[in-house]
């Protein structure tokens, strides 16, 4: 049975079905429970968004609230994970990577590899990312492609109800590390979501609209100012093509391949800084695969390369907007 | 039996001084093989330090799990990862313990609850208390042990740890193998309390320091830390003063030593002779029970890198394995 909840309920399904299932999942976090060894009541927060929240009354001591120490915590979590559990760390904002990336980078990543395929660390790592509240530079990054650059991560990125659930779900039982990223911006999303649980495989992007006049492709966020763009392009009668890559790495290049060699023209959408990025990376992929299809040159709609302003009134001009996208539509049909 | 005034039996005595013996041969081999040039990458010798390793691993089993060092040779052999494939896997050779994928500095064997060497100073000690962790909601009794140097001590990685596994309570024990020097640069120089019994303490938890070159000491002090941990007792911290025969990695002209410190601490302050000279005298085992030991050692080693120098070397389509995501 499918209702609609919101991406927050979404993701706190999910870990509670994944909890009910096996015992190995544990969670923590920087206040995941919140108020733990506090005078107020137990469970204050439930996580910085409240995604957790109603959680510790289920499962105890599987909720740790952690020091505020994310290079301890993220590094146990993926101890634990080399030792038979199934943790899920919460790195609050995204941007909080640089305290902790070592354990995330050279340790998780490395371990499969380095050890010769003896070490599994099936550990997610949650965290939130983007810019819109007007969180200022060191809360609003979306740092994802520096998760993608990296071999032996994994990155998903969900931008409804229903693939947050889904995503989560094939994340925790994934044996691999998993950055799962959480646009902020996003939590009170609503869509109909499954009460059963259920699974969506890495690296199968989801086509939101269908077209032949142009690709659209992005994540996240974005992928909701993408389909606005598509809904008013159509009024034109310009038809977009909206894929939502739902994971970063591994990423479903395939669909992206086969829509652009169908409408030979193609738009990146990224909230992330320009240069390196996943728009970048998925521009030079299709330059190199589908030369011969493309009809124009490629459009990147991204963030400017500066650090994410604080005013609300720059912050409005840093996120790439609908109009934005709408026109690098144009301008690839006006070639 | 009646001469052994030692807590550990006479196969355990011997246990320890076949885990010693061993490393230490290991690494003057390596030392040697090294100078050839045959041995490729960075490597770090453990000579001179083995009475840490050996006394603590003597206190554990093998699903105990323990995250290593950059130098990590001599916690592997202790911990029972098994000589040839470590051998291999200092020569790159797909036959080494992490398929060539690893070397010197990353060896690490799950299955013997080894984590892993680290490259990355200090960052072994969120992994261990990780197992520690694990060891809790397992309720099985393990404990998780972190290694690290002097140096690594003023990493933020070890200092987080500590405080995690206090507030955590976890079965975790952080043992300070202090041989005095960060690469080059000297401990007293670098870390400004006396003794890390004050970091200890600093952080709530019980710190002892032991004389890393007595076996017997080391033993004793890690054996207590160990069953209070898997009793529920919480982390504590052993600090290990002790030497390096070498420099910090092979290769190192070690200028930053004292004139004839070397040999004063290869005469004076010997692990290994010292721990002979301490069940000999005592009559706990004799020489001629050593003198078999060595003779088996000798031919392992040897054994070990005959059959490492001639094993087949990884090829192009082995950099692709163990890789889950490929593009």
């Amino acid at each position: 049975m499918a209702r609609e909840i919101t991406i927050k309920e979404a993701i706190r399904e999910a870990l509670d079905q994944e909890m009910q299932r096996d015992p190995t999942v544990i969670l923590m976090g920087e206040d995941i429970v919140g108020g733990t060894g506090s005078p107020g009541e137990d469970d204050a927060w439930g996580g910085a968004m409240g995604v957790y929240k109603g959680l510790f009354g289920k499962y105890g001591n599987r909720l740790l609230d952690t020091p505020l120490s994310e290079s301890a915590f993220i590094g146990a979590a993926i101890g634990a994970a080399t030792c038979g559990m199934r943790p899920v760390a919460e790195l609050m904002f995204i941007d909080f990577l640089g305290v902790c990336f070592d354990q995330i980078y050279n340790q998780a990543a490395k371990f499969r590899y380095m050890f010769g395929g003896k070490a599994e660390t099936p550990v997610v790592i949650r965290t939130m990312y983007g810019a819109g509240i007007s969180a200022a530079s060191q809360h609003s990054q979306t740092l994802t492609p520096i998760f993608t650059h990296i071999p032996g991560l994994k990155v998903v990125c969900p931008s409804t109800p229903y693939d947050a659930k889904g995503l989560m779900i094939q994340s925790i039982r994934d044996n691999d590390p998993v950055i799962f990223c959480e646009h902020k911006n996003t939590y009170d999303l609503v869509g109909d979501v499954p009460e059963e649980s259920y699974t969506i495989p890495f690296a199968e992007a989801n086509i939101l609209r269908e077209g032949d006049d142009v690709t659209i492709v992005t994540y996240g966020l974005m992928v909701h100012r993408a389909v606005e763009a598509a809904k008013q392009l159509a009024k034109d009668g310009i038809e977009c093509e909206v894929i939502d890559l739902r994971t970063l790495s591994p990423i479903d290049m395939e669909t992206v391949i086969e829509s652009v060699e169908n409408t030979g023209k193609l738009v990146v959408v990224d909230e992330a800084n320009p240069r390196c990025s996943i728009a970048s990376d998925i521009s030079a992929t299709v330059a190199q695969q589908a030369f011969k299809a493309l009809k124009a040159p490629i459009e990147m709609v991204t963030s400017p390369h500066t650090p994410v302003p604080f005013s609300p009134d720059l912050e409005k001009f840093y996120i790439p907007s609908t109009e934005k996208i709408i026109a690098s539509v144009q301008k690839t049909l006006s070639y | 039996m009646s001469n052994n005034p030692f807590p550990l039996n006479r196969d355990e005595l011997l246990r320890a001084y076949r885990i010693m013996k061993t490393i230490r041969e290991f690494e003057e081999r390596v030392h040697v093989e090294f100078a050839t040039g045959d041995l490729p990458g960075f490597v770090h010798l453990y000579a001179g330090e083995e009475a840490s390793g050996a006394g603590i691993m003597m206190n554990l089993r093998q699903d105990d799990h323990i995250s290593s060092t950059h130098r990590g040779h001599g916690h592997c052999i202790a911990k029972g990862v098994e000589v040839k494939g470590m051998v291999a896997e200092l020569y790159g050779r797909s036959t080494g313990t992490c398929h060539g994928k690893g070397g010197s500095m990353h060896i690490a064997d799950l299955d013997m609850g080894m984590m892993g060497a680290n490259g990355i100073l200090g960052a072994g000690a969120p992994l261990a208390c990780g197992a520690a962790l694990a060891s809790k909601y397992k309720n099985d009794g393990t404990v998780g042990i972190s290694f690290l140097g002097d140096g690594a001590s003023n990493a933020g990685n070890f200092l987080e740890s500590l405080n995690l596994a206090a507030v955590w309570d976890l079965p975790a024990i952080f043992v300070v193998e202090n041989n005095g020097y960060a690469q080059s640069t000297s401990r007293d120089y670098a870390v400004a309390v006396d003794s890390y019994v004050d970091r200890a303490v600093g952080f709530g938890m019980p710190g002892v320091t032991v004389d890393g070159t007595d076996f017997f000491a080391v033993h004793e002090a890690a054996g207590e830390m160990i069953s209070r941990a898997r009793e529920g007792g919480g982390p504590s911290l052993l600090e290990c003063n002790m030497i390096r025969f070498y420099g910090h990695f092979e290769g190192d002209a070690q200028t930053y030593r004292g004139q004839g410190e070397v040999d004063e601490i290869r005469k004076n302050r010997d692990c290994l002779k010292k721990f002979i000279q301490q069940v000999t005298q005592t009559k706990a085992l004799k020489q001629s029970d050593l003198d078999g030991i060595d003779q088996e050692i000798s031919v392992l080693i040897n054994q070990a890198f005959d059959e490492a120098q001639k094993a087949p070397r990884p090829t192009e389509a082995d950099l692709l394995t163990d890789v889950y995501i490929s593009y």
